[in-house]
């Protein structure tokens, strides 16, 4: 367990440990290194024997088709094109409505936390429809914007904008008074205290509302697409679903886990390079 | 000599569940140009409230603060404040916190570069410009908030317990770089502690402030001869002025509402 602990000490820049003056530097330093190591040696274990169980039980008489079999459909998907078809048509609604969603949620977010009137009179709104699964809303949805694109790519706009609005607003109430004194009294005005010290403090609010918007306008996404939908991952499980296609149920689930992680990861690079000013305690 | 800081009657109450809360009453004291006062005092007598009125951070609820003979409306770059918290901007580099006041004021890169790597160098910390604050010690930090005051050139400093959360060793060190910064810039400062070593070896006067209500209490003198250094506090005279001060904080006679 303290392996785990260790992991976000690890994810520090590199820097920081190297211009610190040697006093300071923690003695543990040293061990860093190989307990890094050793997390990703334990990771691959894990696939490794992930996969494996999964072999032997397909082996062993469960339904399931082989990893052979899975990567055998997944070439076979993409070799006449269906693959790459459905992970556009899932990329591009997942990646509309989450870029809409967090691009509404960031300026609603400085509007509640920066002006009373603004909260006042969005936050009932945004506290009743958080406690809505987003999917909840798609029934009502479908009647009144039909089965198009739309429909779809509002309820993951929904999901991401709720979970990044909320994290946004909170970033901006919680910044340190005394960094706001200490702007005014160096003559800054509103404008540059907004501009030059509320955004830049609320950036790792905004960047986890964004990751956990991500993550929830990927759940909405694929079971959007399994109600209705011309292509797109989700789509094509239920299809495969109908014909008893076990192995491209498997590649459309694999699929969707690596794409949300690589998603995941991408945001968790940025949310480094921009909050690493952070102290971690 | 010129009265640069003027302090008049000043009475700031805030209103508590069924009573109010007298921070300040009757508060007067003039600070002229380029003079180092202290203010001392035990906790809960106003003295960070007389700060943050000074700073235009807060407003006083009766009488008159006055800079340069004009009452202060609002925080201004003339009086600089540096904050027991460094209440440095995290994501900046020491260099860019600094110039945080100069490109407030509108100044072009270079000038900023110049001036700021200026005072850099003058609290030492060159090694660091380009660190971000958390990599930075206490004191180091502490030092970086007094450049990026001095740099936008306030011709007052207002200083809120600024080595109060620094190890006694650090303390004083700080305390000899800022008389020996004062020497070489002067500037009109108000030092808020609650050290009584620090108050006397700062300041050319002390004031003693005592609570409930926030009063000024006394006001010392001290006259001992700058530079100061180590020997100035093992002085008979520092010793002396140090007791009459502690007396002072310590064995306060009952105010108007201590009986409360």
């Amino acid at each position: 367990m303290t392996g785990t602990q260790n992991v976000p000490r690890v994810e520090a820049p590199p820097t920081s440990a190297l211009s610190r003056p040697p006093a300071a530097a923690p003695p543990a330093s040293r061990r860093r290194l190989p307990r890094r190591s050793t997390l990703v040696v334990l990771n691959a274990l894990s696939i490794v024997g992930g996969i494996a169980c999964w072999w032997l039980l397909a082996r062993a008489g469960f339904q399931f088709p082989t990893p052979p079999e899975v990567v055998a459909k997944a070439m076979q998907l993409a070799a006449n094109g269906t693959l790459q078809e459905d992970l556009l048509a899932s990329l591009a609604r997942v990646l509309t409505g989450f870029l809409i969603g967090s691009a509404v949620a960031v300026p609603v977010g400085f509007l509640m936390g920066w002006y009373t009137l603004a909260r006042g009179l969005l936050e009932p709104w945004i506290q009743f429809f958080r406690t809505i699964p987003p999917l909840a809303l798609l029934p009502l949805v479908l009647v009144l914007l039909g089965i198009g694109e739309v429909p779809k790519v509002f309820v993951i706009f929904l999901a991401a904008f709720l979970a990044c609005v909320i994290s946004t607003y909170q970033g901006v109430v919680s910044v340190d008074r005394t960094l706001i004194d200490a702007a005014r009294v160096l003559g800054a005005k509103d404008g540059t205290i907004f501009a030059r010290v509320v955004v830049p403090a609320s950036t790792p609010f905004i960047l986890v509302g964004m990751r956990v918007g991500l993550g929830s306008a990927w759940a909405t996404l694929v079971a959007a697409e399994l109600l209705a939908a011309p292509a797109g991952l989700g789509y094509r499980m239920q299809q495969a679903q109908l014909y008893y296609d076990l192995a491209t149920i498997f590649v459309s689930i694999v699929v969707i886990g690596v794409l949300g992680l690589v998603m995941d990861r991408l945001l968790l690079l940025a949310e480094t390079r921009l909050t690493g000013w952070q102290e971690r305690r | 000599m010129n009265t640069k800081i003027s302090v008049q009657e000043v009475r700031r109450t805030f209103p508590l569940k069924d009573e109010e809360f007298v921070a300040l009453d009757g508060v007067s004291l003039d600070i002229a140009d380029n003079e180092f006062v202290t203010v001392v005092g035990p906790s809960g007598c106003g003295k960070s409230t007389l700060m943050n009125i000074l700073a235009g951070l807060d407003t006083p609820t009766s009488g008159r603060a006055l800079v340069d003979g004009k009452d202060v409306l609002g925080p201004g770059p003339e009086r600089g404040v540096i904050f027991q918290q460094y209440a440095l901007f995290p994501w900046l580099t020491v260099r860019k916190n600094v110039e945080f006041g100069l490109k407030v004021a509108g100044l072009d890169a270079v000038q900023r570069r110049e001036r700021a790597d200026h005072f850099i160098r003058m609290v030492g910390l060159e090694q660091f410009a380009d660190a971000l604050p958390k990599m930075l010690s206490g004191g180091m930090k502490q030092r970086c908030a007094i450049a990026r005051a001095y740099a936008v050139n306030p011709s007052i400093l207002l200083m809120d317990e600024p080595f109060g959360a620094l190890d006694a060793l650090t303390r004083v060190t700080l305390q000899e770089q800022l008389l020996d910064t004062w020497n070489r810039e002067k500037r009109t400062v108000l030092f808020i502690t609650h050290d009584v070593d620090e108050a006397v070896f700062l300041a050319n006067r002390v004031v003693v402030m005592a609570a409930r209500p926030g009063r000024i209490y006394d006001v010392i003198d001290v006259g001992l001869p700058h530079p100061r250094t180590e020997e100035a506090r093992l002085s008979p005279g520092f010793a002396e002025l140090r007791n009459r001060v502690w007396h002072s904080v310590y064995h306060q006679a009952p105010g108007i509402a201590a009986g409360q």
